[in-house]
């Protein structure tokens, strides 16, 4: 049993790093009808500002402010400037094609993400560049349920993501922001009418996606250390996956969509092999899409002509 | 409604249809063979307007005086003299002495242009976005290094004479590209995009992890047999290239006549408005199976001959960079059109392959190609003139004065060789340390690009001065260093660019689209 917690908990804080991921891809999707491909290097790009933060300030063993300033910096860094870095990509690369059809903006996304993959080999070299998050927070410092032990790491990635995800939710439902994103994501044209202004909506909504994903790159670099140009690739194939099975769209379908791909795939480690994983969780996806096209969360869409 | 009474499988009015029935018989220009991209800014044909009257428009934009009888006459050469004409050219280039090098970029730019003209028939005719293109590619080269090596039934192994084992393979594949072709069924564009490109992750697990006594795992499958049919074996690289010259000849004119028969103008009406296309009486699944069974055919006879001329294969390459390749090809010279998925694919990996990898030629490519772009952007002359003038002079005084303020700021030296580097010595700033600096510079000159973008009119023309100052700054201190890198980062940019500046591609047709 207590086997079955532990990679219940592993499950747990990988699904949230996917949730995250795919509330950008979901809320990108949801206003432009567009597959944000760059998502996945835009979380990686978070986690090399984590990384670079991290030097800033004296490197792991030698901190100069106290840790949790040193998080704060990090995580406000890693999402103001990945999400500027949306925007960016958004007016350059998308904007001109927001009303080609539907292939082009797609194939687009691809080449934004390998631009952005091997700007980073580019500059940061091939080397992996590690966090040592242990050298700076205690392994030991979490909690202790039973034969279970949490450190405050992971205690931290679930509860931000929480937060995170409710602030969202809040933001999506109850501020004119929301509502305008609603608006633009139900019918463009019609929002324009009735006077939102859809450049600002929609480069919001970048803003806020590859923000998160920004944020998902920190925490990933905490928890797993290894910080690579290469780390985007799955788990923005995986957020795709999770935002796909939530049903795409929709946040809180995205947010459970994240946490079942997680726990999915830690037991799959677990329980039979870890050289299947990835195989056996595009299986998982394949049999839901088939089922289920809408997601589980999701609502079937009617083609209009 | 009786079934005879069917009609040819043009879209509807109003909606884009295939303009194959109104080309005028005297100009026998087929879609496919390619239009010569018309100069100057063209106001693009708007969503509701007629596809044909686009097409007149654009058919309309002549060069002047000579030129311009010239390329009339050009157009009204039919599509086999031509096909036929660029297979002899290509046949003919190992007779100017190409060395090994250079007759194996051929090889490799060969079947990539295989490649992305089998791409051309889901991508670019049936509208399906297949990121799983690649595993075609990779099965049909396993499952033919499987039936041509020791791997299965050891000691002796299977060793088919090619002329079997291809059309089984062929076969094989196609009926895989069905199956996984099944779920467009009910999925399209991302969701089928997203499967497919997890059917391409798949592939490489499954060769990298299932039955290692078979497939080889990571160290894959070496020791294949070559192409052999009647006794005769081609060893030599010069055999290989001159297949492939002839498979890749052979299978344009087949796709060419399967283009202009009745399936290809169902794929083309299933991609333009597929619910039209239904409610024409065509079997809008059957349709975009067909396609998908029809590139993968293609993609494992691409694979069949990579696998007997590298005489191994192993799951890296196979990888998502490559499918990115073949799709930069494909997107380059212009999806929906066998010429330009051909000529774009081709033109692609010489520079991908050949050209960047020696520092001399990248060189010569990298300011080339900036110098021709701006003789064909930047109009009028003066303002041309004065672009160059500023950047030449703007490099002279930012060269003094960084020299003036430390002679290590200069001390690099340009990283080019041969005459561009002897011209460049007193031009271009390089200090002793030229990697933080270039990383630097790479970063600025990516913001000033987005900000160039962005500024209209004058703005952009004194923004450009800088930019380009910048380009040449980084590719000395680091691109060019880097080659392996930069040709990914080409890669990359060319889809993007391309989307944006020109998504028709270089010999593509426009085509009117409805947002969908």
């Amino acid at each position: 049993m207590a086997f079955f917690f532990k990679e219940l908990v592993i499950g747990l804080y990988t699904g949230a790093l996917y949730a995250l991921v795919a509330l950008g891809f979901s809320m990108v999707y949801g206003v432009l009808k567009l597959l944000n491909f760059a998502q996945g290097g835009l979380y990686m790009i978070g986690a090399y500002i984590g990384f670079f933060v991290i030097q800033w300030f004296g490197g792991p063993t030698g901190l100069t402010i106290p840790v949790p300033l040193l998080l704060v910096i990090m995580f406000v860094l890693a999402a103001g400037l990945v999400g500027g870095l949306g925007v960016a990509i958004e007016r350059f690369a998308y904007r001109p094609l927001r009303d080609a059809p539907r292939i082009a903006p797609l194939i687009t996304a691809i080449g934004v993400y390998f631009v952005l993959e091997n700007s980073a080999l580019l500059l940061f070299g091939a080397q992996f560049r590690v966090y040592n998050t242990p050298n700076f927070i205690s392994v030991s410092s979490g909690i202790q349920i039973g034969s279970v032990s949490i450190d405050s790491v992971q205690i931290m990635v679930l509860v931000m993501t929480l937060v995170l995800m409710a602030g969202l939710w809040q933001l999506v439902n109850r501020t004119r922001l929301g509502r305008q994103m609603r608006a633009v994501a139900a019918d463009r044209e019609a929002a324009e009418m009735l006077g939102i202004n859809v450049n600002f909506t929609i480069a919001a909504t970048f803003f806020l996606g590859s923000a998160l994903a920004g944020i998902a790159g920190v925490m990933a670099g905490l928890l797993f250390n290894q910080v690579s140009s290469s780390m985007g690739f799955l788990p923005g194939l995986k957020a795709f996956t999770a935002s796909v099975v939530g049903g795409i769209g929709s946040l809180p379908g995205a947010m459970l969509g994240g946490l079942l791909i997680g726990v999915a795939e830690s037991f799959i480690t677990g329980y039979i092999s870890s050289t299947y994983t990835d195989l056996l969780v595009f299986a998982l996806l394949i049999v839901v899409m088939l089922v289920r096209p809408s997601g589980l969360l999701g609502q079937a869409q009617l083609q209009k002509v | 409604m009786s079934p005879d009474a069917q009609p040819p499988a043009a879209g509807p009015a109003g909606s884009p249809g295939p303009a194959t029935p109104t080309v005028p018989v005297g100009q026998a220009a087929p879609a496919s063979a390619g239009e010569l991209a018309s100069p100057g800014e063209l106001a693009g044909p708007q969503v509701g307007a007629d596809e044909w009257v686009a097409r007149q428009a654009h058919r309309r934009e002549y060069l002047p005086s000579v030129l311009g009888t010239a390329q009339r006459q050009f157009e009204r050469v039919g599509w086999w003299p031509r096909l036929a004409v660029a297979g002899l050219a290509g046949a003919a280039l190992p007779l100017l002495g190409l060395g090994g090098f250079q007759l194996q970029v051929g090889i490799d730019a060969l079947v990539v242009a295989l490649l992305a003209v089998g791409l051309n028939i889901v991508v670019g005719w049936a509208g399906l976005l297949d990121l799983g293109y690649v595993a075609f590619f990779g099965i049909g080269a396993y499952a033919f290094a499987l039936l041509s090596s020791n791997q299965l039934n050891p000691p002796n192994g299977v060793h088919l004479p090619s002329i079997l084992a291809i059309p089984i393979v062929m076969i094989v594949t196609g009926f895989i590209g069905l199956l996984v072709g099944l779920p467009s069924r009910r999925l399209i564009g991302d969701y089928l995009a997203i499967i497919t490109l997890f059917f391409g992750e798949a592939f490489v697990e499954i060769v990298n992890n299932v039955a290692p006594s078979k497939l080889g795992g990571p160290n894959g499958i070496v020791g294949i047999d070559p192409i052999n049919a009647f006794g005769i074996q081609i060893t030599s690289n010069t055999g290989y290239y001159l297949l492939l010259v002839i498979v890749l000849v052979v299978t344009m004119a087949v796709l060419r006549l399967l283009d202009t028969s009745r399936t290809g103008r169902a794929w083309r009406a299933v991609r333009d408005d597929s619910l039209a296309a239904g409610s024409m009486t065509i079997p809008v699944n059957r349709v975009k199976l067909m396609a998908f069974a029809f590139g993968a055919m293609v993609a494992a006879l691409a694979g069949t001959i990579y696998a007997a001329q590298q005489i191994s294969v192993f799951p890296t390459d196979f990888d998502t960079p490559f499918l990115i390749l073949i799709y930069a090809g494909l997107i380059l010279g212009g999806a929906g059109s066998i010429a330009g998925a051909c000529t774009g694919a081709l033109v692609l990996m010489v520079v991908y392959d050949g050209l960047l990898r020696s520092p001399t030629d990248a060189g010569y490519l990298f300011y080339g190609l900036i110098l021709l772009t701006l003789l064909v952007k930047l109009r009028p002359w003066r303002r041309l003139g004065a672009v160059l003038a500023a950047v030449i002079a703007l490099g002279f005084a930012a060269h003094a004065i960084a020299g003036a303020i430390s002679s290590t700021a200069v001390a690099g030296g340009p990283q080019s060789t041969g005459w561009i580097a002897a011209a460049l010595r007193y031009w271009v700033i390089v200090p002793a340390n030229p990697q933080t600096a270039g990383n630097y510079g790479y970063v600025a000159l990516v913001c000033l690009l987005i900000a160039l973008v962005q500024v209209k009119g004058r703005w952009r023309t004194v923004l450009l001065v800088p930019a380009l100052y910048l380009a040449s700054f980084v590719w000395e201190t680091r691109l060019i260093l880097e080659p392996a890198i930069t040709r990914q980062i080409l890669i990359g940019a060319i889809l993007i660019v391309m989307m944006n500046a020109r998504p028709q591609g270089l010999l593509g047709t426009r085509r009117v689209e409805s947002p969908t």
